[in-house]
């Protein structure tokens, strides 16, 4: 029998229980959060079964929610199983005030410039990556921009002054 | 009889089997009519400055049909398109390359001040990193406009001392900019 999207969360559920924090289905995309010390094993379980064999990740990025106190930050992991065309997205929140997650380098290489991508835009510091520094900002950047706290636009511009365009 | 249009004589004085006029300006003249072009085009106005190269509007018209896409060769540096942070250091690198007199044409909107791109990560005008010469406004501008700042690059060119490396204000400038 096919894998479908109903086997891959009871057979989740089955295996962690309590762990699959809650469960969504947003635009048909199951969607699972999990504790952020628990990733690891919930992707490397959806990963190794042969059944489920979840051998793709599509995506790795972050949300910043700055009014949810306690948990700020989603890293987000996309993953496909490409032998049964059945996708599935875990979510792991983490407080703002300690963004520290497990990287996923060592269950897919795909994962390590995409960490290195969130970790330039949100700061979220992946423990154990090989190679954790800014791939696509400007090296000595302070910031990281995406968080909801630094503005979008550049400071230093000049021609927006108000002046200029008679308001 | 050809009608061939020649580019008119300096001011000078002229007589039976001589002209005298100053080296400025027949070396001015020499430039300005002969100037190779390094494109720098990272996104539209890239396109816009490839219809000007091209037959209909004929950039060869001016002298400048001898692309150079070395910057030791080069004498007008032409930056047309978004120049991201990580990119300045880049371009400051190809201007700091090309040998004097050297000139640089800020070819739309993006280039001149960032344009639409007011953002983190989008430098906010070149001239943040480089001196320009002649700034050319629009998003992107059309091949009439590239040409017409190609054409105020030759008027300076034209009517530049040969001394201009020399002076102290070109000198603070470059000072300003960080550049030896």
């Amino acid at each position: 029998m096919a894998l479908t999207k109903e086997i891959t969360l009871s057979r989740l559920q089955d295996k962690f229980g309590d762990a699959i924090l809650s469960h969504d289905e947003p635009y048909g995309l199951l969607t699972i959060e999990v504790p952020a010390d628990r990733n690891l094993d919930v992707i490397g379980f959806l990963k190794n079964e042969s059944d489920l064999a979840f051998g793709y990740l599509t995506d790795l990025c972050a949300v910043h929610m700055p009014d949810q106190k306690g948990r700020e930050i989603a890293v987000v992991y996309h993953l496909h199983s490409l032998t049964n065309n059945v996708r599935i997205r875990i979510k792991c929140w983490l407080p703002e005030s300690n963004t520290e997650i497990a990287s996923a380098t060592g269950l897919y290489a795909g994962a390590n410039w995409m960490e290195r991508e969130t970790y330039d835009f949100f700061g979220v510091r992946f423990l154990g990556h090989p190679n954790l520094k800014r791939i696509l900002n400007v090296d000595h950047m302070e910031i990281f921009p995406m968080l909801k706290q630094y503005p979008l636009e550049d400071s230093s511009r000049e021609d927006k002054d108000d002046r200029f365009f008679g308001r | 009889m050809s009608d061939l249009k020649m580019v008119e004589a300096p001011a000078g004085v002229e007589g039976q089997g001589f002209f005298a006029t100053s080296l400025d300006s027949v070396i001015g003249l020499a430039r300005a009519n002969s100037i190779w072009p390094l494109p720098f085009a990272t996104s539209c106005c890239g396109i816009e400055f490839m219809a000007t190269m091209a037959s209909n509007y004929d950039l060869a018209r001016f002298g400048s049909e001898r692309l150079s896409f070395s910057p030791r060769q080069a004498d007008l540096l032409m930056v047309m398109g978004t120049i991201a942070k990580k990119m300045a250091p880049v371009l400051k690198h190809v201007y700091e390359q090309m040998a004097e007199p050297r000139w640089v044409i800020s070819v739309g909107a993006c280039a001149s001040s960032g344009g639409i791109f007011d953002t983190y990560s989008v430098l906010q005008g070149i001239d943040r990193v480089i001196p320009v010469d002649v700034y050319v406004p629009g998003c992107p501008p059309r091949p009439e406009q590239i040409i017409d700042g190609i054409m105020k690059i030759q008027e300076l060119v034209k009517n530049e001392s040969l001394r201009r490396r020399n002076q102290p204000e070109y000198k603070a400038l470059l000072a300003s900019y960080g550049i030896e």
